[in-house]
């Protein structure tokens, strides 16, 4: 019985400690829409994406970069599902607005800021994370420093809003006051019964660090406006095609 | 834009407003009648009284002499009047620039807006057509000067319009008494013979002035459109404006920010009242050495939210330079829009829509409008051309998004040339070299043939492949022309998540 009282007393101890941490049950407790990640839930604190927060993606190259907009916008799809917009920042912007249809979402909805240097799009992004009738604010930029980052932590804070900090090609993974931070690349895409041909987006994501939840590495895919976990197995083994030869 | 002018002449405005109010009277000869020089003179004769040689002008007793059964009724001017304004504000659904002329007419200032009816023609006939309806003989037409279009509503038979620039030659053959002239320079002028404007209009102005005075010069100048005339209208358009006079020459950014604010708070109460919002604004600050410095803003939507409007100025005001003092402020809204309900169409489903405007105004303010796209499907299939930017945030696609072609989530600006090695024609490339870099292909989906729309733009058709690299990288290449032709071309186009 002892045992049981002291589990009791650690986890409302730990509870307490999330909540002076900013993460109050709350916050994260109410409607927390189910992002399909359910594989992954162990990591979390709580067992679910924190919102109201924001998250870091690195990604190294633009095949990276392509992967983690692609995971975003798979978060995105189920958060924009009440209908609220989204505010893409970017500097050197490639992304296509049309391809954002595969992942449920209506383009329409998110108003996009081109902006031509770093420094703006922090301003905009901590602007935009201000503003509680958006529902999430996506920002791709290269460097940034702790206490920029601080400042975006300080602004969802009050508006609860989420954010996306992309960072394309940092020169130095430097620490950043994040809730997470991850890295999303592309692995050989999955077609079912091994046909030829592309198949379903699959993305290794790593989880390389997270705030009270436990960092580790899973698969992902994207079928059906859904994600699917795939198993480390399957997802680890390049399929080659069968070669198919027509007359 | 050449302005253009519509003039309304009533003849019988008097005795169609008696018959408005008793239609009984409509076929019988009436006349108004008032005291002149101790008898009674006729003031307006009804058509059917026009008709038996009962004109305007005529003393009472002879009128009764031709025709014993003529009705007379008292002539009252200051009713006349309130009704010619009023109707004068009738026609500013015609044109917003409506003014009373004279006791028996109104004249529009129409530039721009014969279009909206489909051309002058059915414009004039329009308003011809309202009027009739509604009871008045009208004549009017359509001239570049207002003299013009008076002179060939009162005193012409040819058509009711005037072509642009062809205003000398309507006047020539119109009477002198057209030109608005006094009756004493009328009567010299037949007595001298001149029955028609075209025969003095060419004459030095010198002669002109020596014989009639200086009003036949201003009033011919005013007709041909080398002396301004000033309309007067019905409903002045009062530009939104506020100014606030300095005592003492202000140079301190908190100043500044006072007179803004007090500004902004008497704009908006105003702009409130009509329910109007503003789009853009401009702040100027007179300074005592005469220079003028300014600083504008731009809204996404239409605002009349004080607190908003001054966090917009607020980025701006360092910029000012205030030197030895500013004496005068003035705030401008050059572009105000109705603050109507239709604002919260796209935004209204969740989350407070306006907070999003007024971050996207903040964020204009900042980094410029340029740097806001929003985008809505286009009804294309080359990849380019398939979405289309759009200006405004409550503008909807007109047709939905097109799920069924998987596009890529990256797409570069502008397809970049590659090297690939294909095993046969047709056959989906098995490696392909980037700037240098080889990449080895092991999944490939394709063609998708995407054609030029013809008509748009000439040239190559597209066959796109959907590629993977060994790496799970996925791309989108496309070969530019047939094999058939001779060379191709290909291109990587973008990526896929």
């Amino acid at each position: 019985m002892l045992g049981l009282d002291k589990k009791d007393i650690v986890r409302e101890l730990r509870e307490q400690l999330l909540a002076i941490q900013g993460f109050k049950r709350s916050v994260i407790g109410q409607d927390v829409p189910d992002f399909g990640l359910n594989a992954m839930a162990p990591a979390f604190p709580f067992g679910v994406l924190p919102l109201g927060a924001v998250h870091e993606f690195i990604s190294p190259t633009s095949a990276c970069a392509t992967a983690a907009n692609g995971f975003v916008a798979g978060l995105l799809s189920t958060l924009m599902t009440n209908d609220m917009s989204c505010l893409w920042v970017s500097t050197k912007r490639s992304l296509f607005p049309a391809g954002l249809t595969y992942f449920g979402i209506q383009p329409h909805r998110i108003v996009f800021i081109d902006v031509r240097t770093d420094r703006e799009a922090l301003w905009v992004m901590e602007q935009a994370l201000k503003c509680n009738a958006l529902v999430a604010v996506v920002a791709e930029l290269g460097e940034l420093s702790f206490a920029q980052s601080q400042r975006l932590q300080l602004a969802v804070e009050d508006s609860k809003v989420t954010g996306f900090l992309h960072r394309k090609r940092p020169r130095r993974e430097n620490t950043l006051a994040c809730v997470s931070r991850w890295k999303i690349r592309p692995i050989a895409s999955h077609t079912a019964g091994n046909m030829p041909g592309v198949g379903i987006p699959v993305w290794e994501v790593r989880l390389e660090k997270i705030r009270n939840g436990k960092p580790g590495t899973w698969y992902f895919g994207w079928k059906d406006g859904a994600f699917i976990s795939i198993k480390p197995q399957d997802a680890t083994v390049i399929k080659v095609p069968k070669i198919e030869r027509y007359a | 834009m050449p302005r253009r002018y519509l003039a309304i002449w009533l003849p019988y405005l008097a005795t169609d407003r008696l018959i408005k109010i008793d239609p009984d009277l409509k076929d019988k000869p009436f006349v108004l009648a008032a005291t002149e020089k101790g008898r009674m003179v006729i003031k307006a004769s009804s058509p059917k009284a026009m008709q038996e040689g009962i004109a305007v002008g005529k003393v009472l007793a002879d009128a009764r002499a031709i025709m014993p059964a003529l009705q007379e009724f008292d002539y009252e001017p200051e009713v006349l009047s309130s009704v010619l304004e009023a109707l004068a504000e009738w026609c500013m659904r015609f044109s917003p620039i409506a003014a009373v002329d004279g006791t028996d007419g109104i004249i529009l200032d129409v530039s721009g807006c014969p279009h909206l009816w489909g051309g002058e023609e059915p414009y004039l006939q329009a308003i011809t057509a309202r009027m009739a309806q509604g009871g008045y003989h009208i004549k009017a037409a359509i001239a570049d000067t207002i003299g013009t279009a008076w002179a060939v509503a009162r005193y012409s038979a040819e058509p009711a319009i005037v072509e642009i620039g062809k205003h000398s030659e309507a006047l020539t053959v119109l009477p002198p008494e057209a030109l608005r002239l006094e009756s004493a320079v009328v009567q010299r002028m037949q007595k001298l013979g001149f029955r028609t404007i075209g025969q003095f209009m060419n004459m030095p102005k010198s002669t002109l002035r020596r014989r009639f005075g200086d009003s036949l010069i201003q009033r011919l100048g005013q007709a041909l459109g080398s002396h301004p005339e000033i309309l007067k209208p019905v409903c002045p358009i009062e530009p939104y404006l506020e100014r606030l006079v300095c005592l003492e020459p202000i140079c301190t950014a908190t100043g500044i920010e006072i007179a803004l604010r007090h500004l902004l708070e008497q704009l908006c109460k105003r702009l409130e009242q009509e329910g109007k919002g503003i789009r853009t604004a401009v702040f100027k600050g007179y300074r005592i050495d005469g220079n003028v410095q300014q600083i504008s803003i731009g809204t996404s939507r239409a605002s009349g939210s004080e607190r908003h409007l001054f966090r917009l100025f607020e980025l701006k005001i360092a910029t000012i330079e205030p030197a030895l003092g500013i004496e005068l402020f003035v705030l401008e809204a050059p572009l105000v829009e109705e603050l109507g309900d239709l604002q919260d169409k796209l935004w209204d489903t969740k989350g407070d829509q306006s907070k999003v405007a007024e971050l996207l105004d903040n964020i204009a303010g900042k980094v410029g409008m340029q740097a806001i796209h929003r985008y809505l499907p286009a009804e294309q299939h080359w990849p380019e051309r398939s979405i289309i930017e759009t200006g405004s945030l409550d503008q909807m696609p007109a047709t939905p998004w097109p799920q069924d072609k998987w596009r890529p989530l990256h797409l570069l600006e502008k397809p970049e040339p590659i090297d690939v090695m294909v095993p046969l024609p047709d056959y989906p490339p098995i490696l392909f070299t980037h700037k240098g870099k080889v990449f080895n292909l092991t999944k490939a989906d394709g063609p998708e043939r995407i054609e030029q729309e013809w008509w748009a733009a000439d040239g190559q058709p597209r066959d796109y492949y959907r590629v993977e690299d060994a790496k799970g990288a996925r791309y989108w290449l496309f070969r530019a022309g047939h094999y058939a032709d001779g060379d191709v071309q290909w291109f990587l186009h973008g990526f896929f998540a």
